[in-house]
């Protein structure tokens, strides 16, 4: 067989090799590109079940205020309640699984659908709902909050 | 007429003061002989007793029907001894509410049980029947309550388990030629059974939602005035109620006697609600007052062309992000944040019932802002899966050269052995 | 020099400090024989080149998975989600392996339809065999890491088959599962197998396997071995090479459009309390021994039928491991027709039970 290194490289060789060379570069930028920037972490950060850090700072919920949140696949319920204290609950009603809202007239956890109430504890407290809120941790890390679930 | 129920009550209170002091007294004889008697209302009690709460409690016989239960002979059923035998109808309530309404009496039993029943029972239509003219045909406590196998209504067998009060209610009030000579429908267990309330206990098995007691009281039955309609659905539905009666129909309707919720929405077959019953269209329920052109009916249609916008975004915001999704792009995100607009849908059909359009326009508009940040993350999904495909053809594209440039190298490396026969 | 590329330029450099010109000396004299059957040779570089891109995707997908039963999924769905081409290499990682797997029957079966397990390549044979085995045992313990639903009852049925062995059965189960239930400890210990007990294992393993084939050369069916004419052969160096690197582009263009197309399910976050969904199903490479103990009667020869049919399997596998050592005749260079039929045999009734498996009614 022709020893491809032995011979004088004609004009066509000089052109396949070139072809050769450029593709393999071609091939190895196209598979490095995507590697490299997978290693970039994204800005996203971490993402867990156990723990959700929350878009919202501490200062943005006012007292006697609830916000909902996104907990993994489900929504969080987030209080500051007139002590000031910061509570977080799943936001799912345990009756039918309509999302529950809190009522700063009532000082509850009111659920709008078929008017199910809950205390500050997560409990169900009156309607149909049978069972109580999962209630969550909540811990503020100076400017963040992060929620976590009940081990 | 109640004056006479009360004096019976009294005087049977004397002559039962003692027995019911002792519930359980030396062994009972009756059902001795009454167990072993044919088939009959003088042998089925004994033989369903067992299951009763009454029994499991201690109490025997002679506590409701007095007499001596201890003495083995016919002497046992002695008048003089207080003996009551079978009750007539106008006696029951007196004699089950000679313990049930005792407060005193019934906190040794179950503290929590309510001791009114009797006198919820004297306002219903049926303790006013009873009381007025004697009806025989009206239910007394044991119409419901079966005299010897009453069961507490958390027991799935029993007759007041709320499985099972429609049916026991619709013993008499579905039975047409017994009700004939009331002159009120018996089709409402028909009715009912078609409803959704019914599919959500018998179906769903949600006891919380409302069987027959739950709106017309149970001891105290009664149907509900004109204007106490919106009171009764709203113990559940209590927005659609707080927005009804801020609004204008909340006045007019009594004045017209119409019957609140129940105009649109009946009250014993009460369906599933679609966005069909509103507006003027097929199946609309406002066109049924509000014809076209009439005052109202533009407002009618402005709020189910509102309705309909949201609930046509929300369906394809939904319907984008899914396609996504089953492409493989990651937008669980997305579908969260959307589900906001499907409380604002929830909450736009809530405001239907103030019947004012900038209400109902103030909550769609909330939930087609939401939609619309949804169908821009929907395209920016797509756009993803066009980066993928595109990102592919180049790949592809430089392989396919690089293969090229192989088969050419080979093939310049072998110019004189085509002839094999290799891959 | 004179006209010296620079490639051999470098060449020299490196031979002067490593001596690799002692292993390129070697290299220029491999032949590839050139006959009926010398398109089945590409299939073991194949399945090395598959190997190699589950080593790097793997190794990439290191730095994001999280190997714990409350936080493993939720690594994934982040991965598929948030990272810059987590999905392409999720996706890469999950095609290649089925993708592997297939290429490694279809080298055994070939190796076995042409008997090139004849000795002295016998020790070669049972490197392979154990390393199909290894194989089948990444896919396996792979598969549970997403923590998905389907994964996790696809774990409990394959551990509990693991189970009906005598006398061994609940140790085995419990040292696969890390205890009596499939939970965060068997996820944990399939990680440390997947990730490093099977990669140092396989690689040691594949070297030997390399270095055999490279010490006896490739072996020529007895057909061809027989036939009239000159034999032909073509330098490893470059050509057959070359003509490799073709499959295995072409093999990297089928993965990113597979990738590209079909990404990477992930389902439902796996939920021990929830019962399992109807037609659960393994792998496709594992489905024929799961159609097969599926249609086993309760009870043969008075043992249980799944005990029968793993006792079979078990068998099986053994029967094949030893193939060199019972076939006689192909080691006396004679043609051996039964074992041809039982290797078709074999081979029919994986492809059958593997299609039962997909067609048949789940609730049947």
């Amino acid at each position: 067989m022709a020893d491809s290194f032995s011979t004088k490289p004609t004009p066509r060789r000089k052109f396949l090799d070139w072809l050769l060379g450029t593709s393999v570069g071609g091939l190895a930028a196209a598979v490095l590109y995507p590697a490299t920037r997978y290693l970039i972490p994204p800005r996203a950060g971490e993402s867990s079940a156990a723990t959700v850090t929350l878009p919202l700072k501490p200062d943005d919920i006012a007292v006697n205020t609830g916000q909902i949140f996104k907990f993994g696949n489900r929504a969080g319920l987030l209080i500051r309640t007139s002590n000031n204290e910061l509570k977080a609950f799943s936001a799912t009603c345990t009756h039918l699984g309509c999302i529950v809202r809190y009522r700063p007239d009532l000082g509850e956890i009111w659920c709008a659908c078929h008017n199910g109430h809950f205390d500050l504890n997560g409990r169900n407290v009156s309607g149909p709902p049978p069972a109580p809120l999962e209630d969550f941790t909540v811990n503020v890390r100076g400017d963040q909050i992060v929620v976590g679930k009940r081990t | 007429m109640t004056r006479t129920l009360l004096g019976a009550m009294l005087a049977l209170c004397c002559s039962t003061a003692a027995r019911a002091q002792n519930p359980e007294p030396k062994k009972e004889t009756c059902v001795a002989c009454h167990e072993v008697m044919p088939d009959g209302p003088l042998a089925d009690p004994v033989k369903a007793f067992g299951q009763d709460i009454h029994s499991a409690k201690g109490f025997g016989c002679a506590a409701c029907h007095g007499g001596d239960g201890t003495d083995a002979s016919m002497g046992a059923m002695d008048p003089k001894k207080g003996f009551v035998g079978k009750p007539r109808h106008q006696q029951i309530p007196v004699m089950c509410g000679h313990c049930h309404s005792d407060a005193q009496f019934m906190k040794r039993y179950n503290p929590a049980l309510r001791v009114d029943e009797v006198a919820e029972y004297v306002t219903s239509v049926h303790g006013k029947r009873l009381a007025q003219f004697d009806d025989q045909k009206v239910a007394t406590c044991t119409s419901c309550h079966p005299a010897h196998s009453i069961r507490p209504p958390s027991d799935p067998k029993s007759s007041v388990h709320p499985l099972n009060v429609s049916k026991t209610c619709g013993a008499c009030h579905a039975k047409a030629d017994y009700m004939a000579s009331y002159g009120i429908p018996t089709n409402q267990l028909e009715k009912y059974e078609q409803s959704v309330h019914w599919k959500a206990i018998s179906v769903r098995h949600d006891l919380s939602a409302p069987t027959c007691n739950d709106c017309h009281g149970n001891h105290g039955a009664a149907p509900p005035g004109i204007s106490w309609v919106g009171n009764t659905c709203g113990q559940c539905h209590s927005v659609m109620a707080d927005n009804f009666a801020k609004s204008r129909h909340a006045v007019v309707f009594p004045q017209m006697g119409i019957p609140g919720c129940a105009a649109c929405h009946n009250n014993h077959d009460i369906q599933a609600t679609s966005d069909t019953m509103l507006g003027l269209g097929d199946g609309a329920v406002c066109v049924n007052c509000h014809t076209e052109g009439s005052p109202g009916s533009a407002e009618a249609v402005a709020m189910r062309r509102g309705i309909d916008s949201l609930r046509m975004d929300l369906d394809s915001a939904r319907g984008l992000l899914e396609r996504a999704k089953n492409a493989g792009v990651e937008v669980s995100q997305a579908q969260f944040d959307l589900e906001g607009a499907h409380n604002a849908l929830v909450s736009s059909r809530a405001a239907i019932h103030t019947f004012n359009v900038a209400t109902v326009d103030t909550a769609v508009g909330l939930g087609r802002t939401i939609t619309a940040a949804a169908f821009v993350r929907g395209q920016a999904a797509l756009g993803e899966l066009r980066f993928r495909r595109t990102g592919l053809a180049v790949f592809a594209l430089i392989i396919v050269v690089l293969i090229a440039a192989l088969l050419l190298k080979i093939r310049e490396l072998e110019p004189h052995t085509h002839d094999h026969t290799d891959a | 020099m004179p006209a010296m590329s620079n490639f051999a330029r470098f060449y020299a450099w490196l031979d002067a400090r490593t001596g690799v010109g002692a292993l390129g000396k070697l290299a220029k004299k491999k032949d590839v024989p050139i006959h009926r059957h010398t398109a089945w040779y590409y299939l073991g570089g194949m399945t090395a080149f598959l190997f190699l891109i589950q080593l790097c995707t793997g190794l990439l997908l290191l730095f994001y998975y999280r190997p714990s039963a409350g936080e493993a999924y939720e690594s994934v769905q982040f991965l598929m989600a948030e990272v810059q081409f987590g999905w392409l290499i999720r996706s890469i990682h999950s095609w290649a392996a089925n993708l592997m797997i297939f290429t490694l029957f279809l080298h055994l079966f070939t190796v076995l339809l042409v008997k090139a397990y004849r000795p002295p390549r016998d020790l070669t044979w049972f490197s392979g065999v154990i390393l199909l085995a290894l194989a089948l045992a990444f896919g396996f313990t792979g598969y549970l890491l997403p923590w998905n639903e389907l994964a996790y009852f696809a774990t409990r049925v394959g551990t509990q088959i693991a189970g009906v062995l005598p006398v061994v059965g609940n140790f085995l189960l419990r040292v696969l599962r890390g205890g009596e239930d499939v939970s965060g400890a068997t996820l944990t210990r399939f990680y440390a197998i997947h990730v490093a007990l099977l990669p140092i294992t396989t690689l040691a393993l594949v070297g030997l396997h390399v270095v055999l084939v490279q010490r006896h050369g490739m072996s020529i069916p007895l057909q061809a071995e027989s036939a009239k004419g000159p034999k032909r052969s073509m330098p490893f160096f470059p050509n057959f090479l070359l003509r490799d690197l073709v499959g295995w582009l072409a093999a990297l263009a089928i993965l990113a459009a597979l990738a590209a197309f079909i990404p990477a399910e992930l389902g439902t976050k796996a939920d021990p309390f929830a019962s399992a969904p109807v037609g659960i199903k393994p792998e496709w490479y594992f489905m024929f021994m799961f159609q097969t103990l599926k249609m086993l009667p309760a009870h043969i020869l008075g043992i249980e039928g799944e005990l029968f049919g793993v006792l079979a399997f078990g068998l099986g596998g053994l029967f094949l491991f030893l193939v060199p050592v019972l076939d006689r005749k192909s080691a006396a260079g004679e043609r051996s027709p039964v074992f041809t039929w039982i290797a078709v045999a074999m081979i029919a009734f994986i492809i059958v039970m593997t299609i039962v498996g997909y067609t048949v009614d789940p609730s049947a």
